[in-house]
């Protein structure tokens, strides 16, 4: 991975910290990204020389690249809220609302014949309309857990079947298709041997690690996925911070699901749909804790390679993909019982820091 | 928690039979078919399958713990007794019994990970259900099952009943398992040792393993019931749509676990009653039968869901918000 | 076989007796050689501070741990190596935790009989046979409450009532009550005093274990300090006093100094006039000056705590105002009280002073995120860590690194990291609410030299504590708060200690 962050100095210090810091966490053991990494080469090179022709190529890693970015989005759009102890089951149904309404308007509203500067002004119309409907979300489903107090799972619940159920009366099941080539070009070219979408995730990738490791509100995140009292008696604006996990997530919604609308060339109700577990499996195989407050997005990160790989490999053995889908699974569960073995004794196992109400 | 709690058990139920009754009321007065026998009758039999996942999710929800994969042990169990009377001509009787014991073991494979890894359970059963779905696709080649036989998909009819105005009301097989299984759900939960412990375990699992109370058992029950009625919920879903498909549920599991939770259930545990749980599921089914007689789409019966959950759980939030600050007070 | 002498009179035999009981984790001793007895019907007060092993004692004697061989613990004269959580349950052994362990969402009936629900898994529970177990042992305490609420609905004291009862229904002769009287009321106290008269008339001995003396003491017959696993001895209670049980406790005589000497200034920094919230305050008017410690003590549910969380605005105040340097503030949340330099020190710690499981760099820099950002708004993990380090060296915070979670602290530590978070805001007043609990008495000191030194730089300090000794030595002035308001102002010196803790248990 090439990095594509302009200011060469200061995220070349920034890297070199990283270094420091991960080489600090493999002695001590630190299994998070470390073990991680160690997972993805193993899978690497079983795969190269399982298949020495076709697997270490850059083709399979361009194919790959050409596959990630929409997971990967939802990805950091779910890793979020389980950091500030949350959850959001809603993000599909969030990104395929979004989805659907810029689809509307470029398939209903906008001249067929429309290009040049119109094209332009349509799909930022469109645009602006999806983002404002992310951000609505957001602060809806924020505001419900704030304010209310009422646990994030119920409430993207909620959130979750409302959309759903929007998305399903708007298209009677059925999807929107016919979109601009200016859109679809997001997911079909390349800069730098790189899928547009892919650098795009990058860059956001980048963008939400620094918001979560280097900002306030980042910090603020992690500590009210902690301990939300505590950080409360410390003086933080907690609603705020809650308000700004779900609006965040919303915002990552609408990013993915741009990149989706580019990808599959439609959008619908039910578009995705099995992404949601998935989200979820990758942000706890990467570290996430699923009690909240602790978690990085390179951890995150090389998690979703880790899916990735094992989904191009078997594809490209030709085994099932549901048997990849299996080995996520298995994979997750062998995670979780490396990290119990090395936690030791079950008296010291935390219990689940459910948000009592 | 005491004010919370009175809430839970005591405004829960009330306002979801109140909703109904008005609900119900609204409706019969906009179409004289609502309140029919044969209606009604068609209602219950609709969400008969809804209804004893629904009892089964209650269980575990009361241990304290979430299940997401019970949707594919259902297909999973669903299948295997498919495959086994179809294909292999294994009598009724010890097919059924094999797939209901396949869905224990799925079940209680999950408490077991989830007692030893100490994870959540949301996150064990995520992990579950893909490997869960993705062998059931893989081993069946997602190849539907049809050729159920006579007794399986068309139904027996316990009861029948000609109406004056000449419609049929037929008792049939879900509707008669439904009903044993909730009464199954409520006399293991209210009178029988290991349903009193899978509350005392959801109210306090400290506590519960202090006073000698085996967790693990408990789990193992709580996840394993649910894996059988999950198996059972299979059976009556395959008769009803008249073949086994191994993807027949997924996605549902979300819709059954918001109905558990719209009955009073609560994601913290130790809290819920099966009528409860049957109040929600009678609400959600007397809403969207009602809007269905009044020509509304039933695309958007989502909506209406959606709608319902994000209400009822704003009301108890609120309500219990201020408890909280009654109690807050009278601590001083 | 040696059996610590026992203060009372020789005759019948000790119900429990312990000899030569030890206990190893790894390489650390929690118990060394412990010989001790418990009679029939004795009350019996175990104290230790933390770390002192009286956990470790109860565990072994309800069969959680094993002891290591070599040791015995004598029944009626029978001799265990060791006990099986079963088998400390039929010989009749109790503990009730802190927490009570009890089911919120279950009736008290079916909280007080739960064995019955064990075992043979589809049976049906006896409910009728339950019930007549739950009222026989609440008629034993005499104790009316209704068998159909759930636990969950009962205010504390009367939980542990339920808690009290389900010993007695398993047929308890010995009961363990570990921190009894932490979340009680004067009043509550009360009660537990006459519940634990009529256990004893009953034969039941009762151990209080407690990290400090507590009221119970007043109907304790012997008083057993534990000090780094090894029994320091057994006394007549009436033998112990606090100070006593201090030199006892920490092995090393402490030298109490009376603070006070006059107020530092006489420039108000906060003051409160006629403050009030229905049910928890009324009327409560002081005032706060710079270099001041004011000491505010009284009974738990006296309204400490209460006034406490209105002062640092995370309640409204009713009626009356709040003036912050001569001038009225409106405080709608903690965030403006900060604003207006207003710092708290939680009594809970664990819960709301610190984020345990989050780093002490997070935790220090936690109140003032917004000033550590730089020019892009950033803020570096390397700048959190740089402040922290210097508030881990100025606060002489041991630890092995501020990456380290909180909660790797000692309880000591932890409060000085606690201290840390608010020194860093500059705070003008600082209100600490029970600022000790969980500390030990050698950390003590050490707080409370932060403490003085944080008032002799100005800030004005509202010190709240139930241990009269806290406050008498500390505080420049005291007042006393009772049932919502103020009923006295002292100051140390020139009232004893002896008639200013007189005045508060009165």
């Amino acid at each position: 991975m090439t990095d594509p962050a302009p200011d060469i100095s200061s995220s070349s210090r920034s890297v070199g910290r990283e270094f420091d810091r991960l080489v600090k966490s493999l002695r001590q053991g630190g299994f998070r990204v470390g073990g991680l990494f160690f997972l993805l080469a193993t899978l690497a090179v079983i795969f190269s020389l399982l298949m020495p022709a076709t697997f270490p190529r850059v083709s399979t890693l361009q194919a790959m690249m050409f596959q990630l970015p929409e997971l990967g989005l939802l990805s950091l759009a779910m890793t979020i809220p389980l950091i500030s102890g949350g959850i959001n089951l809603a993000i599909i149904a969030t990104a395929n609302a979004a989805a659907l309404l810029m689809a509307s308007i470029l398939t209903a509203l906008m001249p067929p014949d429309a290009a040049g500067m119109t094209l332009a002004l349509w799909l930022a119309a469109a645009f602006v309309a999806g983002l404002l409907l992310c951000i609505l979300v957001g602060l809806i489903t924020g505001l419900l857990v704030a304010v209310l107090g009422v646990h994030p799972i119920l409430v993207t619940l909620g959130t979750m079947t409302l959309l759903h159920g929007f998305g399903i009366y708007f298209t009677r099941g059925r999807t929107l298709s016919g979109f601009p080539d200016a859109l679809l070009q997001l997911s079909n070219d390349t800069i730098w041997g790189m899928p547009i979408s892919f650098v795009l995730f990058v860059v956001v990738a980048l963008l939400v690690h620094v918001l979560l490791t280097r900002t306030a509100l980042g910090v603020r995140i992690h500590m009210i996925g902690s301990n939300l009292e505590a950080t409360r008696y410390s003086g933080v604006d907690i609603r705020r911070v809650l308000v700004w996990v779900y609006v965040l997530s919303s915002l990552l919604c609408f990013l993915a699901s741009v990149v989706m609308m580019a990808r599959f060339n439609s959008a619908g109700a039910d578009i995705a749909g099995s992404y949601l577990l998935i989200t979820i499996l990758a942000a706890i195989l990467g570290g996430i804790d699923p009690y909240g407050g602790f978690g990085r997005i390179g951890g995150l990160f090389v998690a979703l390679w880790i899916l990735q790989v094992i989904a191009s490999g078997f594809n490209l053995l030709d085994v099932s993909p549901h048997l990849a889908l299996a080995s996520w699974g298995f994979i997750l569960l062998l995670v979780m019982a490396a990290k119990r073995l090395r936690s030791g004794s079950p008296s010291t196992a935390r219990r689940p820091n459910k948000m009592e109400n | 928690m005491p004010e919370a709690l009175r809430i839970i058990f005591g405004r829960t139920e009330t306002a979801l039979g109140a909703a109904i009754v008005l609900t119900a009321i609204v409706f019969s007065l906009a179409s004289p078919y609502f309140l029919t026998l044969p209606n009604l009758v068609d209602l219950v039999e609709a969400y008969s399958v809804t209804t004893i996942l629904a009892a089964g999710v209650f269980v575990v929800l009361v241990s304290g713990g979430i299940d997401i994969s019970f949707t594919a042990t259902a297909s999973a169990a669903q299948y295997l007794a498919a495959y086994l009377i179809v294909r292999q001509g294994v009598p009724a009787v010890p097919a059924l019994a094999t797939s209901a014991l396949l869905g224990i073991a799925m079940g209680s494979i999950n408490a077991l990970l989830t007692y030893h890894l100490r994870v959540v359970s949301i996150i064990v059963t995520i992990a579950t259900a893909s490997i869960y779905y993705a062998l059931l696709i893989y081993f069946t080649d997602a190849e539907e099952i049809y050729n159920l036989p006579d007794w399986w998909s068309n139904g027996i009819s316990f009861f029948r009943y000609e109406t004056v105005d000449g419609d049929i009301v037929k008792i049939t097989l879900p509707i008669v398992v439904m009903a044993t299984m909730v009464a199954l759900t409520q006399y293991l939960m209210s009178r029988t040792r290991i349903g009193r412990q899978v509350y005392a375990v959801g109210g306090n699992p400290e506590a519960a393993s202090r006073v000698g109370i085996d967790i693990l058992r408990v789990q193992v029950f709580a996840y394993g019931y649910l894996g059988l009625l999950a198996a059972v919920a299979g059976f009556v879903q395959a008769g009803r749509v008249h073949q086994a498909v191994p993807t027949a549920m997924k996605g549902e599991e979300l819709d059954v676990l918001a109905v558990a939770i719209l009955g009073g259930a609560s994601l913290v545990g130790g809290i819920g009653s099966v009528g409860g749980v049957l109040l929600g599921v009678l609400f959600l089914a007397v809403l969207q039968n009602g809007l269905n007689l009044l020509g509304v789409s039933s695309y958007f019966f989502g909506v209406v869901i959606g709608l319902a959950i994000l209400v009822s759980i704003s009301m108890t939030g609120y309500a219990d918000k201020h408890a909280r600050s009654r109690r807050a007070k009278r601590a001083g | 076989m040696t059996i610590a002498a026992s203060g009372l009179e020789a005759g019948a035999a000790p119900l429990l007796a312990l000899s030569r009981i030890g206990k190893r984790f790894g390489g650390t001793v929690a118990l060394d050689g412990i010989d001790w007895s418990v009679e029939p019907g004795e009350v019996h007060c175990l104290v230790g501070e933390n770390g002192s092993g009286k956990s470790t004692l109860i565990k072994i004697l309800a069969g959680v741990h094993a002891p290591d061989a070599g040791g015995a613990i004598l029944i009626d004269g029978v001799s265990h190596q060791k006990l099986s959580p079963h088998q400390a349950k039929a010989l009749g052994i109790q503990v009730i935790f802190q927490d009570l362990s009890l089911f919120p969402n279950l009736t008290v009936w079916e909280n007080i009989a739960v064995d019955q629900e064990l075992g043979a898994v589809l049976k049906p529970p006896p409910r009728g046979a339950m019930r007549d177990a739950a009222l026989a042992a609440l008629a034993r305490l005499d104790a009316h409450l209704p068998l159909d609420a759930p636990v969950g609905a009962l205010p504390v004291a009367r939980r542990q009532i339920v808690a009290i009862c389900r010993g007695l229904a398993a047929n308890a002769r010995i009961l363990f009550m570990d921190e009894p009287t932490a979340s009680l009321t004067r009043h509550e106290v009360n009660l537990l005093l006459d519940t634990v008269h009529r256990l004893k008339a009953q034969g039941v001995a009762i151990v209080f274990v407690s990290h400090r003396l507590e009221e119970v003491v007043e109907i304790a017959e012997r008083v057993t300090v534990l000090r780094d696993g090894r029994l320091v001895g057994t006394f007549p209670a009436s033998e112990i006093d606090d100070h006593r049980l201090a030199e006892l406790m920490t092995g090393s005589r402490i030298e109490h100094k009376v603070r006070a000497h006059g107020r530092g200034s006489r420039q108000p920094v906060l003051e409160l006039r006629k403050a009030g919230r229905a049910r928890e305050f009324e009327d409560v008017s002081l005032v706060i000056h710079a270099g001041e410690i004011l000491g505010l003590t009284g009974l738990l549910g006296a309204g400490r705590t209460e006034l406490a969380l209105a002062l640092f605005g995370m309640t409204l105040l009713e009626r009356g105002e709040i003036l912050m340097e001569g001038v009225p503030v409106r405080l709608h949340s903690n965030r403006d009280a900060v604003a207006h330099g207003i710092a708290h020190v939680s009594e809970d710690r664990l819960a709301l002073g610190l984020n345990l499981r989050q780093s002490i760099a997070d935790n220090i820099s936690i109140t003032v995120l917004d000033q550590l950002a730089d020019r892009t708004g950033l803020v570096s993990p390397g700048g959190r860590s740089r402040m922290a380090e210097r508030w881990v060296e100025r606060l002489g915070i041991r630890a092995s690194h501020v990456g380290a979670a909180a909660q790797t602290l000692s309880g000591g530590n932890q409060q000085r990291v606690v201290l840390a978070k608010w020194l860093a805001t500059e705070p003008k007043v600082l209100i600490l609410d029970s600022p000790t609990v969980g500390v030990d008495i050698r950390n003590k000191q050490g707080i409370y030299e932060v403490i003085r030194q944080l008032a002799e730089r100005g800030v004005a300090i509202l010190l709240i504590s139930d241990e009269v000794p806290e406050v008498y030595f500390n505080a420049d002035r005291i007042l006393h708060m009772r049932d919502g308001r103020i009923v006295g102002e002292f100051v140390p010196g020139n009232v004893s200690e002896h008639d200013l803790a007189r005045a508060i248990y009165a």
